[in-house]
């Protein structure tokens, strides 16, 4: 049969970010394919050579766009276990809160990202009318909706506004309501389901293979290998949660994690909430203006646990008042890059969109 | 019982046709003016239904900015922190021209602007803030980059993202320099300032922005940002070379400058000022004479046959001294006094200038070949005359060395002292020149007048007393309040430590003597000190009458120049107004072209003053010199010569050209 070249992307509803996949199929069955991340989001690390410690916060939430975050987390844990800072108690907890915040959000949009491929727009809208509430607190917290350069080497940019508690709980009440009402309308929905039962597999070997983690990991192996768990950061030790895993990865189970882990982060939240102990937000990183602030020498891996998986920068620093070099572990790289490359041959044209939404991929990640 | 999904269960969200949406309609996050805007140049159609009030930004948000130009310094720390290289400083020449604020105001470029809000946070005067705006359009590229004022659009906007104490980026605590306590050091002249250590300095340096603003308060321009980077980079040979590019007299300005440069620092606006005067100390202090040797010597040339005559070697004269002696000229300084310095070496005390400071930077003067002939009186043992004949320019900075009397009822006893008779004699008992014995001061006495002398005269007299009597009496009256002293703040704040009883605010009318001793002096509360003029006519409060008790009285209310010296013939050319001899900025006299003056006889005590004066006559002499090289030459035979020694000397050719 005649072989065929199509673009997914970048302008394709089912596609994220600028990225493209490039697929030859041969009928509806793809042959060959493989990722153009865009090039948008490229010397990412190098420009953080460049910048200050300080600085380098308006340039590392840009590595994931929508859970930005996590960027800011893993580079302040690593700043902050370079220069050995002890963060405030209260920091902790507000960072925590963000970067659950930050889950539910991404984990919206993912899930309304199935409303793409599979023509099911309602879901879509809906995801993304609460993930825009999320956004509204934020804005609120941090002044910006996506890039919030809130968490910062040492702690917290700024503490808490009076009476964002209620706003959030507000917001998890009302997510809590309608959980049933997603479930129904998503994957618990027949048209959807036939769609994501028992197809873009995961195999655990492929796990293995490439080294992928996160929900995919989680689906495929039945280990609750969750960082939060197993390497506890912040304050992630003080509060329960559980890790939801399956044995068996379709694309139903892991939309199924993603669901869970949303009811996993609205408690998380809670907790954090009520246990919050009152203090300052902010430790100092150096000695002087911000631009004077030197790291001692040195090396760290930090990881945070994101939605799509470990997250990690390498830093190394010699000393002076800027990174020396980063290194980012982006989490969805293997299954990103090398999963499509691999594996994604062989699925059909039409669940490609799916295939990438629910392995969870982020091409910032892989470009940087 | 397990649920059965069947494809009709999404339906039941139908529910949300008849509920309030919860997105916001389009048509409601544009202002009216974009709204306009977008609908004239056809971008979108919005219809009757438009909302003129659009959605406002949470109280926290990071819209465009605003920023204040009447408390914008222009010290463009906004620009130096921006991740994308949005914000550069924009020269604004209209704004007014004042110590501690730069002609220059940020404009924002908002085509890399990523609203990172670091500039705000930054930000020295709390001027720079964010607004609640955040939608702005318009086709033309070039209107995304502006120069925020208070206002946005031309319109008064609500505050969004302002920072607080934690989101601050600027360090605004000083390091504490260790002082010696004042229980200690009442009674020795030990040096008070112990001065930084490396760590220390290293801290201190770090809270710098190098914004520039202290460069143009300084009257000798130091390259102080510069310096205060090398000491952070732990360059103290990169330190010394900046400070010696300005200012021959660092370690002396290191600890008694008036330090302009601090009271305009950025950082003072809203913290405490960097240390800079300390941080100028502990380069000096810690660079090691062989450090002078390899990086300073290097400029200094030998080429041009000229020799410049300067009489005192105070700040000015030594200031002029060093930059002639750079540009490569023959310098003979001459001093009345055995030991080379002037007011450093004879007015200011040790505790606050020791002699070994005054000698590392004077030796290094020496070092390139200045030559100080101490114990010569210009007019004494060399006349002006002889000077005029043997040397090609004269700058005199004679200063004001004399005592300035007071005349009221009393004032001519023996124990009623002047500031200058006194100061001389305790810097010699410090160098071991006099004993105890030879300095005659009483266990009860009173000082006259507010600035630093009068408050040298007071700590000295308290040392001198807690040595000889074992106790301390000194009170120190003036005619400005507590609050308005013309002294250093830390002078009055130590002297207090020290035990000086302070009466301001009074006007001293008699010394009250008996039996040909004193024993005290009246005073009257002193209601005003100018006229409405401006000038100097207190007047005073008889009824509020007071006598202080002391048996001596010293009187530091100024001091006063000594022109006995020159020549009638000189003077007759020259016009001496309020004590200072008239000249041009750069200290040429009018009517007596080889003559130059600088320091206290151009424009009153100010030691850097001296400095700055000395560093411009250097260069009026300089190119003085020169233009009477060139009138020389018109002869052939000489301008041959010239051509000669221009191809045997290429230093002298670039020289050359660099004077056209």
């Amino acid at each position: 049969m005649r072989q065929m070249k199509l673009f997914l992307g970048p302008q394709h509803p089912g596609m994220h970010g600028n990225a493209s996949v490039h697929i030859y199929a041969e009928g509806d069955i793809i042959k060959r394919s493989y990722l153009l991340p865009g090039m948008l989001h490229r010397g990412f690390e190098k420009g953080m050579e460049r910048h200050t410690w300080m600085n380098n916060i308006g340039l590392i939430p840009r590595v994931c766009v929508v859970e930005p975050d996590i960027n800011e987390m893993a580079f302040a844990m690593g700043v902050e276990m370079l220069a050995n800072i002890e963060v405030p108690e209260r920091a902790h907890y507000l960072r925590m809160v963000i970067l659950e915040l930050a889950r539910i959000s991404i984990h919206l949009m993912s899930y309304g990202g199935l409303g793409g491929p599979t023509g099911l727009y309602t879901l879509m809208y809906h995801a993304h009318a609460d993930r825009n509430r999320i956004l509204n607190i934020f804005e609120k917290i941090t002044g910006h909706r996506v890039y919030h350069m809130y968490i910062v080497p040492g702690g917290v940019r700024k503490d808490f506004p009076v009476g964002i508690e209620n706003d959030i709980h507000e917001f998890l009440n009302d997510l809590e309501s309608r959980y049933t009402e997603y479930r129904d309308l998503g994957i618990e929905n027949p048209t959807v389901l036939a769609r994501i039962k028992d197809n873009i597999m995961l195999p655990e070997s492929v796990v293995w293979e490439l080294g992928v983690t996160g929900v995919g990991m989680r689906s495929a192996v039945n280990k609750p290998y969750d960082l939060r768990k197993v390497k506890p950061y912040a304050r992630y030790s003080e509060v329960e949660f559980d890790v939801p895993v399956y044995d068996y990865s379709d694309a139903r189970n892991r939309v199924d994690i993603k669901l869970n882990e949303l009811v996993q982060s609205i408690g998380i939240i809670r907790q954090c909430l009520e246990k919050m102990p009152t203090g300052p937000v902010r430790a100092k990183v150096g000695n002087g203006q911000s631009m004077r602030w030197t790291v001692p020498k040195g090396q760290v891996y930090s990881c945070v646990e994101s939605s799509r998986g470990e997250f990690g920068y390498y830093i190394v620093s010699d000393g002076g008042t800027h990174p020396y070099r980063v290194g980012v572990r982006g989490a969805s790289y293997p299954q990103g890059l090398l999963g499509i490359e691999k594996y994604m041959p062989g699925t059909r044209i039409d669940d490609a969109p799916l295939w990438i939404d629910t392995m969870g991929v982020c091409s910032p990640e892989i470009d940087r | 019982m397990k649920k059965v999904n069947s494809i009709f269960t999404p339906w039941r969200l139908l529910k949300y046709l008849f509920k309030k949406p919860i997105t916001i309609p389009f048509t409601k996050i544009f202002t009216q003016k974009n709204a306009n805007y977008l609908n004239q140049n056809s971008i979108i159609k919005l219809n009757s239904r438009l909302d003129s009030e659009p959605r406002e930004g949470a109280d926290n948000i990071r819209g465009f900015h605003t920023n204040d130009w009447e408390e914008c310094i222009g010290c463009g720390t906004c620009a130096d922190i921006c991740p994308t290289e949005a914000i550069f400083m924009a020269e604004r020449l209209e704004l007014p021209n004042e110590d501690g604020k730069l002609q220059q105001r940020p404009t924002i470029d908002y085509g890399r602007c990523c609203f990172c809000a670091l500039c705000v946070d930054t930000c020295t005067t709390d001027s720079l803030k964010m607004s609640k705006e955040y939608i702005y359009s318009n086709s033309d590229p070039d209107a995304f980059l502006f120069m925020p004022t208070d206002t946005f659009e031309g319109q008064k906007v609500k505050e969004g993202y302002v920072k607080d104490e934690v989101s601050d980026l600027l360090d605004l605590k000083r390091v504490e320099n260790p002082h010696e306590l004042p229980e200690e050091r009442k009674s020795s002249f030990v040096e008070i300032v112990r001065g930084y250590s490396k760590e220390f300095a290293r801290l201190e340096a770090a809270r710098c922005v190098e914004c520039g603003v202290c460069t143009s308060a300084c009257p000798v321009h130091m390259h102080i940002p510069q310096y205060i980077k090398a000491i952070w980079e732990d360059d103290i040979d990169g330190a010394l070379r900046q400070v010696y590019e300005t200012n021959p007299l660092p370690g002396v300005c290191g600890r008694v400058c008036t330090h302009n440069c601090e009271t305009s620092c950025a950082i003072a606006v809203r913290g405490e000022a960097i240390a800079i005067r300390w941080l100028k100390r502990y380069i000096i202090d810690s660079a090691p004479d062989d450090m002078y040797e390899n990086i300073i010597l290097e400029p200094v040339s030998d080429v041009i046959d000229a020799k410049v005559a300067i009489v005192g070697s105070g700040p000015a004269g030594l200031g002029a001294a060093y930059y002639l002696r750079v540009m490569g000229y023959k310098v003979d300084v001459y001093e009345e006094l055995s030991l080379a310095g002037g007011v450093m070496r004879y007015g200011i005390p040790a505790y606050r200038l020791p002699d070994t400071a005054i000698d590392k930077d004077i030796n290094f003067i020496k070092h390139i070949g200045v030559n100080i002939k101490t114990n010569t009186r210009v007019g004494r043992d060399i006349t002006m005359d002889q000077l005029e004949q043997d040397y090609d320019a004269v700058f005199l900075g004679t200063g004001f060395m004399k005592p300035r009397g007071l005349n009221i009822p009393g004032a001519d006893h023996n124990r009623v002292v002047g500031a200058m008779e006194f100061l001389p004699k305790v810097r010699e008992f410090e160098r071991g020149n006099l004993s105890l014995e030879d300095i005659d001061v009483a266990e009860n006495v009173v000082v006259i007048g507010g600035g630093d002398v009068a408050f040298d005269v007071a700590r000295s007299a308290t040392r001198l007393q807690m040595l000889k009597y074992g106790k301390s009496s000194v009170k120190l009256t003036s005619l400005e309040n507590e609050d308005s002293l013309p002294a250093t703040f830390d002078e009055y704040v130590e002297g207090a430590e020290e035990g000086v009883e302070f009466f301001c605010g009074n006007g001293p009318q008699e010394v009250v003597v008996e039996n040909g001793k004193i024993l005290g002096l009246k005073l009257w509360k002193c209601l005003c000190i100018f006229d409405e003029k401006g000038g100097f006519n207190p007047e005073f409060d008889k009824e509020c009458e007071q006598i202080i008790e002391g048996e001596q009285i010293f009187i530091a209310i100024g001091q006063a120049p000594d022109y006995d010296y020159i020549p009638e013939s000189i003077k007759d050319k020259i016009s001496i107004n309020r004590g200072k001899i008239e000249a041009s900025i750069d200290g040429q006299v009018k009517d007596v072209p080889w003559l130059f003056v600088g320091g206290d006889i151009l424009r009153g005590p100010d030691l850097i003053g001296g400095v700055s004066d000395g560093h411009r006559s250097a260069k009026a002499i300089d190119a003085y010199l020169y233009e009477n090289a060139k009138k020389q030459d018109i002869s052939d035979s000489l301008k041959a010569m010239r051509e000669a020694v221009k191809e045997s000397s290429p230093e002298l050719t670039i020289r050359q050209g660099g004077k056209k």
